[in-house]
């Protein structure tokens, strides 16, 4: 099981938890979980061809993965998973 | 690269006046930064770190670069005049930057900041003559950025440089930072820089794509705090018109205690005295460090560590400090 941190835009829609643990071998296996159990997350966080929402970063840990194998990457039980929107943050 | 400005012989005689050593005004100085070894911030000794200061700009920060590039784009397309207001959404360095060249090109300056930025910004916007327009701090920057678009609609006074979208931005460090560095360490193999408008990272990334194919380029990113945060769905996030994913070769978050951490290492351990986005920076170029097996990195510190003391960034406690470094607009 690996830890996903949920970002609280997306927490009403987990019942409010800011982490929970799952199942999967990928980043996607863990996303598609994440969405099975929590049906309200669906089009927020996937498009209907079950790529990540353009607005959605996943981190695996700290680093966006995108730039690794996408929803392919492996995932390893310590692992840490975290979803952000994607915003400017503080930075300009 | 400019090697050494205005160094006056120590024997206290006047400094032979020549090129590099004079100006014809401020503006003139911009860019040229130095780049500096940091072997004490290397955790592998076969990968050498290099930094780019860029908190000697004028203003104390790359910001300069981007801004003046945005006014000379605005001149060049006849899009601003006499009675224009340069209106831009900022969280403090692009700000300063924009109300300085204002004052110096003789245009009138309005920063839209989020309400909780530091007072050592506010001060030097101000000092530099430009009206401050509060946005939410809650909202960070997407709320300064929702303000100045909305403002910009109702006064055709206004002209938005907008760092955001414009490609003047990145193409300020196409031509500038992006030859600078490579003139300077023609042996780089990967470039680290902070992840914010995304303009220094296209323009690095588009100039070596050109001069030295497969260089890694390699964004450093904060995590944003649960305040920040504060969308009302994911379709209210933001990314960047100038920012091109495909250009980037990595993207790796950076907690606030570990940036401030390696923050304070680089003071001590270097002399290094840089804002806080420089240790976001740092912590990136040390992983990457570990996991080349040699090779050169450089990395890019944004600004000087000035505008940030009053927030206790080299002072105070972490463990006190982490609760307060939530809203992330301390960050550049």
């Amino acid at each position: 099981m690996s830890v996903v941190r949920i970002p609280a835009v997306l927490r009403p829609s987990v019942g409010g938890a800011r982490e929970i643990e799952l199942p999967g071998a990928s980043v996607g296996e863990v996303v598609r979980e994440l969405v099975a159990r929590h049906p309200g997350l669906g089009g927020q966080v996937l498009t209907p061809d079950g790529d990540l929402n353009r607005f959605v970063n996943v981190y695996l840990n700290g680093e966006d993965v995108r730039y690794l194998g996408g929803l392919d990457t492996p995932v390893a039980e310590t692992d840490e998973v975290r979803l952000l929107p994607a915003m400017a943050g503080g930075r300009a | 690269m400019a090697a050494i400005r205005a160094l006056r012989p120590v024997d206290g005689s006047a400094a032979p006046a020549g090129p590099g050593r004079s100006y014809p005004s401020i503006l003139d100085v911009i860019g040229g930064t130095p780049l500096v070894e940091v072997p004490r911030m290397s955790p592998n000794p076969n990968v050498r770190i290099l930094v780019k200061l860029e908190g000697v700009n004028p203003t104390g920060s790359v910001k300069d670069r981007v801004a003046l590039a945005m006014v000379e784009d605005l001149e060049a397309r006849g899009a601003i005049g006499s009675d224009s207001i340069l209106l831009e959404p900022t969280s403090g360095n692009t700000g300063i930057a924009l109300a300085m060249i204002g004052r110096r090109r003789g245009y009138r300056v309005a920063l839209v900041m989020p309400d909780n930025v530091t007072e050592e910004r506010r001060q030097m916007a101000a000092l530099f003559g430009a009206e401050v327009i509060d946005s939410p701090g809650s909202q960070g920057s997407n709320g300064a950025i929702a303000l100045a678009k909305v403002l910009v609609e109702r006064d055709s006074r206004f002209v938005m440089p907008y760092q955001y979208g414009n490609p003047a931005n990145p193409r300020a460090h196409e031509t500038t930072t992006g030859p600078e560095i490579l003139a300077d360490c023609p042996e780089i193999d990967a470039f680290v820089a902070g992840l914010g408008t995304g303009g220094t990272l296209m323009g690095v990334a588009r100039y070596l794509q050109r001069a030295k194919p497969g260089v890694r380029i390699v964004a450093a990113e904060p995590l944003p705090g649960e305040l920040v945060q504060g969308l009302r769905s994911l379709d209210d996030g933001f990314i960047p018109e100038i920012l091109d994913a495909s250009l980037l070769d990595a993207r790796m978050l950076v907690s606030n205690r570990h940036a401030i951490a390696a923050l304070r290492d680089l003071v001590e351990r270097e002399g290094i005295f840089a804002g806080p986005s420089a240790g976001a920076v740092m912590v990136v170029a040390a992983r990457l460090a570990r996991e080349m097996e040699r090779g050169t990195i450089v990395a890019l510190l944004a600004d000087g560590g000035w505008k940030y003391l009053s927030a206790g960034t080299f002072a105070k406690n972490l463990d006190e400090m982490e609760p307060e470094l939530e809203g992330g607009v301390n960050w550049w």
